[in-house]
């Protein structure tokens, strides 16, 4: 339901290229382990990355609420390349007088290094499609390669993400010391995509339930049919407004309560809407050559990745009861946006 | 909702009543969102705004719309002095939300109009001045949405009985109203004779859209969250569920807010108000139940008796939440309409 003030000139060739290479076949074949060359060539050449990026270093010098729409875009389409975070990183990096490399940068939640040197970034959002992950050590954060060094992805679980193992403390970029909190800003892309993947998926749940015929009649003609579906509009609608809530920021990175706000109500919203989803389709949602399955398998990764509800739910709770005065000031009225 | 007529008129008199209606009817002149923000602070108060509550916020903007000259010279001045209370008069005993099935009748006569026929749960009749209702002029209730108009009725007249009626938690908030050959003037219809519906439909818009049906249960979650924050060390379930309660207020908040842009932009925002509505109303329902459970799982001094009673308030009341204003099903009902699935 929010509109931006101004349709962002960057919509229409994105979407172009989306259209080329965004589409189902090129998500099948990035998760399948395939590098899909060609696509992501040109998404790296397109310089998409380089929005949120200052002026003065070739970008765009988007703030990140100029950016809400144009990931929420990728996302409808399930973009299988870390863009979100790669446009963050490149732009952190000339923020601080450095420079990202070229490629896809994923952001790793976590990151732990052991006593041998070894690093282990857990679960990390398309951590197999990246170049670079971005990992939280001890001197800041840094990108380190995902070739080398790497054992396997240890663990997919028929999801995106993916746990990323080096041998040795690989050589990465020198690290960008700024105190950017990660995890927020991961959080916050989650719910965009969050959001982008649940329009789509409403789209995908209202269109089949006008087509598919049962008793003679559309699905959409049964009232229990329309009731779920009146729920899920519901769901996506706030999920939709939490997730721009999030991305509210004149700068790069997200206020860390609005983003944990946009990934709580947004993760929260996965559960009911996935389900609706796949109520609604019937046995074609479970078949693998269906797209259904493509959005909400990465509903659920996206509800884990960076947190889920509840571990938002209690950053949240904790600013509310560490404030004082009622929840209306301590909360709701720091999140809104600044009057016009 | 607390109910203070001296409250409504000193609101009145700070210009802080009728804050959208023009300057030249009395009114503050300004938009919806000068509204929301007064609207909302008051709200955050728990003031006694019950008494101008339905004039200000549907029956004084229907009657700009929908109003003649002369109608909106005599009640929009006195809705913003706080001296004019509107009730609404939709529901009948065989008509809840199959509404168009009225049959409350006003009936053509030299010189206006009779009316006939009983009101059902009318919040607030037996202290309002005004009722507008939604009344057949014309064809019988077969007819449905054709032959509905909407009146202003006097409820001092002669003919007018009003009965009110005890709810479950002991007040008497609504009431029934009966019209035993209620005489109206020729100037009785609010807009165009037969255009009922489309009207009753645009003054459901205002009522569904403001802040208040997703603060209903506000006062509980701060004196939860006081006595929360009273406790040296907060249980996690707690912690959570304040997070929780508070991520869907804010986000609720803001739905609210896109909803008054499109008031403001001169939108009927029906499908939309319906949408923020339920949404609301689930979170205001959810907000007793919760807070109930996470409290009888405390070890430790028992809360207060002030929360736990708010608690038993809220609890008793919250199942009007999806009721008033339209049922739950009715609302998403309306946004399947809005999706196109009927
Ligand atoms: C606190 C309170 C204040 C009120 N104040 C006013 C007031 O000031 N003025 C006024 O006019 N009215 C008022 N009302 C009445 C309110 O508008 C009605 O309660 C509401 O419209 C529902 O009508 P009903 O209660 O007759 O329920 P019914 O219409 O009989 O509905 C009962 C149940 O059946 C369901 N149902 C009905 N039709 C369908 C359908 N087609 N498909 C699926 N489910 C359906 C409903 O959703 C509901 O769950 C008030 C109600 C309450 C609780």
């Amino acid at each position: 339901m929010p509109s931006p003030a101004t349709v962002s000139p960057f919509l229409d060739p994105l979407e172009k290229l989306l259209s080329v290479h965004g589409t189902p076949a090129v998500v099948r074949a990035v998760e399948a382990g395939d590098d899909a060359g060609n696509a992501r060539q040109a998404w790296i050449d397109s310089g998409f990355a380089d929005l949120l990026m200052p002026e003065a270093s070739g970008g765009a010098g988007l703030p990140l609420r100029m950016a809400d729409e144009l990931l929420r875009t990728c996302a409808r389409r399930l973009l299988p390349w870390p863009l979100d975070a790669t446009m963050i990183a490149r732009a952190a990096f000339a923020g601080a007088g450095g420079a990202a490399p070229d490629g896809f940068v994923a952001i790793a939640p976590q990151t732990s290094v052991d006593a041998d040197g070894r690093m282990l970034c857990r679960g990390v959002p398309d951590g197999a499609a990246a170049d670079w992950i971005l990992a939280t050590v001890a001197e800041g954060a840094m990108l380190v390669p995902v070739r080398e060094h790497r054992s396997e992805a240890v663990f997919r679980g028929g999801t995106v993400a993916t746990d990323v193992f080096w041998h040795a403390q690989p050589a990465g970029t020198t690290p960008i010391p700024r105190g950017m909190d990660w995890m927020a800003i991961g959080a916050c892309l989650m719910a965009t995509r969050i959001a982008g993947a649940m329009e789509r998926l409403l789209e995908m749940t209202l269109a089949h339930a006008s087509t598919r015929a049962q008793f003679g009649k559309p699905l959409a003609a049964f009232q229990a049919v329309q009731q779920q579906l009146a729920v899920m509009a519901e769901q996506v609608a706030a999920a939709r407004m939490a997730a721009s809530i999030g991305m509210l920021a004149e700068g790069i990175e997200p206020d860390p309560l609005r983003a944990a706000i946009a990934k709580a109500r947004t993760s929260e919203a996965v559960v009911e809407v996935t389900s609706i989803a796949h109520g609604v389709h019937g046995a074609i949602g479970i078949a693998a050559e269906f797209d259904l399955q493509l959005y909400t398998r990465r509903l659920h990764a996206w509800r884990l990745a960076f947190g889920t509800e509840r571990r938002w739910q209690g950053v949240v709770g904790r600013a509310l009861l560490a404030a004082e005065g009622p929840v209306l000031d301590a909360i709701v009225l720091r999140a809104a946006p600044p009057a016009a | 909702m607390g109910f203070d007529a001296g409250f409504s008129q000193a609101l009145g008199a700070r210009g802080w009543l009728g804050l959208t209606l023009p300057v030249e009817y009395g009114g503050g002149g300004r938009g919806p969102f000068a509204r929301f923000v007064l609207v909302e602070e008051l709200l955050a108060a728990g003031a006694p705004v019950g008494a101008h509550w339905i004039a200000d916020r549907q029956s004084g903007p229907l009657l700009l719309k929908y109003g003649t000259e002369a109608q909106k010279r005599f009640h929009l001045p006195r809705i913003c002095r706080g001296e004019s209370f509107f009730c609404i008069g939709m529901s009948e005993p065989q008509s809840g939300s199959d509404l168009a099935s009225v049959r409350t009748q006003a009936e053509r006569v030299e010189g206006g109009w009779r009316l006939s026929g009983q009101k059902l749960w009318t919040t607030n009749a037996p202290r309002s001045h005004y009722m507008i209702a939604l009344v057949r002029t014309s064809g019988t209730h077969d007819d449905r949405h054709r032959g509905l108009s909407q009146v202003i009725v006097d409820l001092a007249a002669p003919g007018v009985t009003i009965r009110p009626i005890r709810d479950l938690a002991g007040d008497a908030h609504f009431s029934e109203v009966f019209f035993d050959d209620v005489m109206l003037g020729e100037d009785a219809i609010v807009g165009q004779e037969g255009d009922g519906w489309a009207q009753v439909t645009a003054e459901l818009a205002f009522e569904r859209s403001g802040p208040e049906r997703i603060y209903s249960s506000l006062a509980l979650f701060d004196a939860w969250i006081a006595h929360v924050r009273s406790r040296a060390v907060p249980d996690q379930a707690s912690v959570v569920l304040a997070g929780r309660l508070a991520t869907h207020l804010a986000v609720l908040r803001e739905l609210c807010v896109a909803v008054t842009a499109k008031l403001a932009a001169g939108e009927s925002p029906v499908v939309e108000a319906a949408l923020v509505k339920d949404l609301g109303t689930a979170l205001e329902q959810a907000m007793p139940v919760a807070i109930a459970d996470v409290i009888g799982a405390e070890d430790g001094p028992p809360a207060a008796a002030a929360l736990m009673q708010a608690l038993a308030y809220v609890t008793h009341v919250a199942p009007s939440f999806s009721l008033r204003g339209g049922t739950r099903e009715i609302l998403r009902g309306m946004i399947a309409r809005g999706l196109g699935l009927r």
